[in-house]
């Protein structure tokens, strides 16, 4: 594919037929890489990189023990691992929910299967302060499943099983939206070659279906945990916002601004980032290495 | 322990993908289902194999009913077409599979399954290779794993789908004569499924042609060769020429020749006769089809001449390479004389 | 290859696991969005239609509408600028840009807003230097914008780069070698090719762009009646006990999440062979 064959006129080439003009000093064929790629360079430089940029460097206004005891300070670690902890949890929820629900989107077919699969995608969609205020309403003690786990001595709206559940609510469609395609396209052959082989439908669900959805499954956990680590709308309702208790980092961040603390916020915004940079990366090794091991 | 298959009919929702199948399988018979796409064979396999029912008939194995028993109970070896390895579990893993989900009383110990699966993998011939996984295997390495897999459970019987499909023409013919040598070895009742007329008569001890749903004919390769029932089993197992002419008592009339035909239910008048590319003889002068030579090519052992008629039919024939024909040229005429013509009903 | 074929539940396994996900969705899903529906219309016509009439929401939707229709276009030339040179040349550093591509989806809305602030705000960067030349950005609609344009940037990219790549790059080569220059190939080969992923990705990036909460709230100040989006709105309403007034303008974006999900149904429905065949959402 050089530009030269695209460009070199034939014998008999028509009147009015103007040949390309071959981009000088490039093999490539088709026009615009340097436009296009200049443009999308500029782009992401203007939108996220000098923005990002300007996080990494805020922190060391007050040099490395600014820093260090803004990220050590007891109310920002609290809520890190408010943060981490119910983000994990939350996504740990969604990996075996949303792999049921998965399961069920493709292999069954019943009334209204397909409203149902449209309604997954409903925390993309809807705005996360709605989901906020409605979650927060839905759990107070006086709401609709708020007021049915109030005596039993549950309480979630204002507590960090409040938290956890808004961030059910905001990682499941990742899980699901990972695993169904996967599912849907998994090798029917296969599983017959488990059944023929004398495997029973649990023993093929676990030993064969289920290490082959273990990439998707990680996927979904991942998008999920990442989504959940920087939750703000649909938290911040529900949440009670109680310092060391039910405080979100993301909530410590906007606290920081409010008090002119912009290292301090650039500070903790920084921890939180690479955190969830270091866990993503970890997934990710971990989803490798299963992937060299199935299609090495 | 003999496979007996009686009245098998299927329909799908729209069409009849078996109607009423009746064959039987001797114990430690090499069975090949042949047919065209279409002809309801992997229907048939999958029956056998117990992943889909029959709407009506019988299948028994031994005089037990196989249709009582699910897919998991009949203890039958499957070689899917797609191999349908499982791809996070190691050659080793892929084999012991089988025995590893017997239920806990009927299972071997651990060193019982190892010692089986280094066996299976001697067999295959590939003993190195069983910390491997599956995408790590060639497409051939991996069709012997399947095998090796549905042979671990020693199956009652041997089903293959479209075994050497997914293969490129050296490997297949490797395989094939493997194959046929594992099945002399352990002796297990094989049935398996294929298009591939060649390799239906080169494998197995009789074969079952499908047509539609329906078994044209059933017999030893031999015999369906030289005796096939109809046009369809004929035109299915090889190259051939088709020529009208009139049929009268056991000799046919092409219009200016005759030929003795072998006449399988068809009746007295006009008719289509068919013979082979080989059984054809060429000459300057002499009865048969006044020809022109289009084309003079080697196919191998033979020449292969490609001839019309003066009104347009055109012939492919075969001959040896020091008979008449290795004199011929591009626009000769000469008369081709068919020497085995077939009449079907 | 053959994929299982769906089938009614008959095992009691099947049918305990439909109804697990049926109540699970039930429960995580769509109560709360009856729950808004519910709350909105609790105390009838009169108050609903107070609060959504009210100059404060007008104002609030409006500068809504106009932050997505300033951000949605850029963020869509965005996306096809990049998946042109990334689907349709070599070059060194694509996993990287990728990568940054796919940056917006993984860092906090708040850190989103954050980042503008560093940049623009009173003590940011460049904040004194706006101070003395009087140009606003933050507590502003370039902040608005600038804050939702970072948090939408991967939506059309990433709905784009799959499909360009599995359409490969045959039907403009084969048009340039008949002699079409560079546009001509964009707008007759390629935009026909990929427009309803184009229009599936838009839809995204809108849905998302009028619902963002996190990054407008740090940017904007929350200035009623100027820097307020509809989602701001709720939150200042809900935070003054307003239930009502904040489910009826929280009940307008539900709507709007309702239409863009079945507008999503319809488009993978209607033209799954045009979208990106492995991505669903």
């Amino acid at each position: 594919m050089t530009a030269s064959t695209a460009a070199q006129p034939t014998n008999g080439t028509p009147e009015n037929f103007t040949p390309p003009h071959p981009s000088l000093h490039t093999n490539r064929v088709l026009p615009g890489f340097k436009m296009s790629l200049g443009f999308t360079i500029a782009y992401v430089s203007l939108i996220v990189l000098i923005p990002l940029a300007a996080l990494a460097a805020r922190p060391w206004e007050h040099g490395w023990d600014g820093f260090w005891s803004v990220v050590t300070d007891g109310r920002v670690l609290a809520s890190l691992r408010l943060s981490f902890v119910t983000a994990a949890a939350a996504a740990t929820l969604n990996l075996f929910v949303g792999l049921i629900i998965a399961w069920v989107l493709t292999r069954y077919k019943f009334p209204g299967v397909n409203i149902l699969d449209a309604f997954v995608d409903l925390p993309f969609a809807l705005p996360t302060a709605v989901a906020g205020i409605a979650l927060c309403t839905l759990y107070a003690t006086n709401g609709w499943v708020g007021s049915l786990l109030a005596p039993l001595g549950i309480k979630v709206a204002y507590t960090p099983l409040g938290i956890f559940v808004a961030l059910v609510f905001v990682g499941l469609p990742f899980v699901v939206r990972s695993v169904q395609p996967v599912l849907a396209d998994f090798d029917a052959e296969v599983e017959e070659a488990a059944l023929t082989l004398g495997a029973s439908p649990w023993q093929t669900a676990i030993r064969v279906i289920l290490p082959g959805l273990a990439p998707a499954l990680l996927t979904g956990f991942s998008l999920a945990m990442a989504r959940a680590v920087g939750e703000y709308g649909s938290v911040i309702f529900i949440a009670g916002n109680m310092p060391y208790v039910s405080e979100i980092t993301p909530q410590l961040i906007i606290i920081k601004l409010q008090e002119y603390d912009y290292a301090g916020a650039a500070s903790v915004g920084m921890i939180m980032l690479l955190c969830s940079l270091v866990i993503l990366a970890i997934i990710n090794a971990l989803q490798i290495w299963l992937f060299k091991r199935g299609r090495a | 322990m003999s496979l007996t298959v009686s009245n098998i009919t299927k329909t799908f929702t729209k069409f009849a993908a078996l109607s009423d199948v009746t064959f039987e399988a001797e114990p430690g018979e090499f069975l090949a289902l042949l047919g065209p796409s279409g002809s309801g064979k992997t229907t048939l396999l999958r029956l056998l194999a117990g992943l889909d029912q029959p709407d009506s008939g019988a299948i028994a194995f031994d005089g037990e009913n196989f249709l009582s028993l699910n897919a998991r109970e009949r203890r039958i070896g499957m070689v899917f077409q797609s191999y349908a390895l499982f791809r996070h579990m190691t050659v080793a893993e892929n084999i012991a599979f089988g025995l590893t989900v017997r239920p806990a009383g009927e299972r071997k110990t651990k060193a019982q399954i190892k010692a089986k699966v280094e066996s299976l993998l001697k067999l295959i011939q590939l003993e190195e290779y069983g910390k491997r996984f599956p995408a790590q295997l060639s497409g051939g390495q991996r069709q012997r794993v399947a095998l090796a897999r549905a042979l671990a459970i020693e199956p009652r019987i041997l089903l293959l789908d479209e075994p050497f499909g997914a293969l490129d023409a050296l490997v297949r013919k490797d395989l094939r004569r493997w194959l046929r040598r594992i099945h002399d070895e352990t002796g297990v009742t094989t049935v398996f499924v294929t298009h591939d007329q060649e390799e239906a008569l080169d494998l197995a001890d009789r074969v079952v042609v499908l047509k539609e749903g329906r078994i044209e004919q059933i017999g030893a390769p031999l015999e369906l060769y030289r005796e096939p029932k109809s046009a369809f089993v004929f035109e299915f197992l090889g190259a051939n020429n088709q020529a009208p002419g009139t049929l009268l008592g056991g000799t046919i009339d092409f219009g200016g020749f005759t030929a003795t035909a072998i006449v399988k239910g068809a009746s007295d008048g006009a008719v289509t006769a068919r013979f082979r590319p080989f059984d054809t003889q060429i000459s300057r002068s002499g009865p048969g089809f006044a020809v022109k030579v289009l084309s003079v090519l080697p196919a191998g052992a033979n020449l292969r001449l490609e001839l019309q008629t003066a009104d347009g039919q055109v012939f492919e024939t075969q001959h040896a390479h020091d008979s008449e024909a290795s004199d011929l040229h591009v626009g000769d005429t000469v008369s081709l004389l068919p020497t085995k013509v077939y009449v079907f009903a | 290859m053959r994929a299982r074929p769906a089938e009614a539940p008959k095992t009691p396994a099947a049918v305990g696991l439909s109804l697990v996900a049926v109540f699970w969705l039930a429960l995580i899903i769509l109560l709360p969005l009856v729950t808004v529906l519910v709350e909105a219309s609790k105390e009838g016509a009169a108050p609903f239609l107070a609060a959504v009439t009210e100059p404060d929401t007008i104002a609030a939707i409006q500068l809504t509408l106009l932050v997505a229709a300033i951000a949605v276009p850029l963020n869509a030339v965005f996306g096809i600028a990049a998946a042109w040179c990334i689907t349709r040349f070599e070059f060194k550093g694509k996993g990287l840009l990728l990568t940054i591509i796919d940056l917006p989806f993984t860092i906090s809305p708040v850190i989103a807003g954050l980042v503008w602030m560093l940049l623009f705000g009173a003590q940011g960067w460049f904040g004194a230097w706006l101070r003395l030349n009087d140009i606003h950005i933050v507590f502003a609609l370039p902040g608005l914008v600038l804050a939702t344009v970072l948090v939408t940037l991967p939506f059309v990219a990433r709905e784009l780069i799959p499909l360009m790549n599995d359409q490969g790059t045959d039907e403009e080569v084969a048009a340039r070698t008949l002699g079409a220059r560079g546009w001509d190939i964009f707008f007759r080969i390629t935009l026909p090719n990929i427009k309803w992923a184009l229009v599936y990705g838009v839809l995204l990036c809108t849905a998302r762009a009028m619902g963002e909460f996190g990054a407008v709230s740090v940017v904007s100040g929350h200035i009623r009646g100027q820097t307020n989006t509809l989602p701001l709105q709720i939150e200042i309403l809900y935070n003054q006990y307003e239930a009502v007034a904040a489910f009826a303008c929280a009940s307008i974006l539900a709507g709007l999440a309702i239409v863009t999900l079945i507008l999503k149904s319809v488009l993978e429905w209607r033209f799954a062979d045009e979208l990106a065949a492995n991505r669903r959402h």
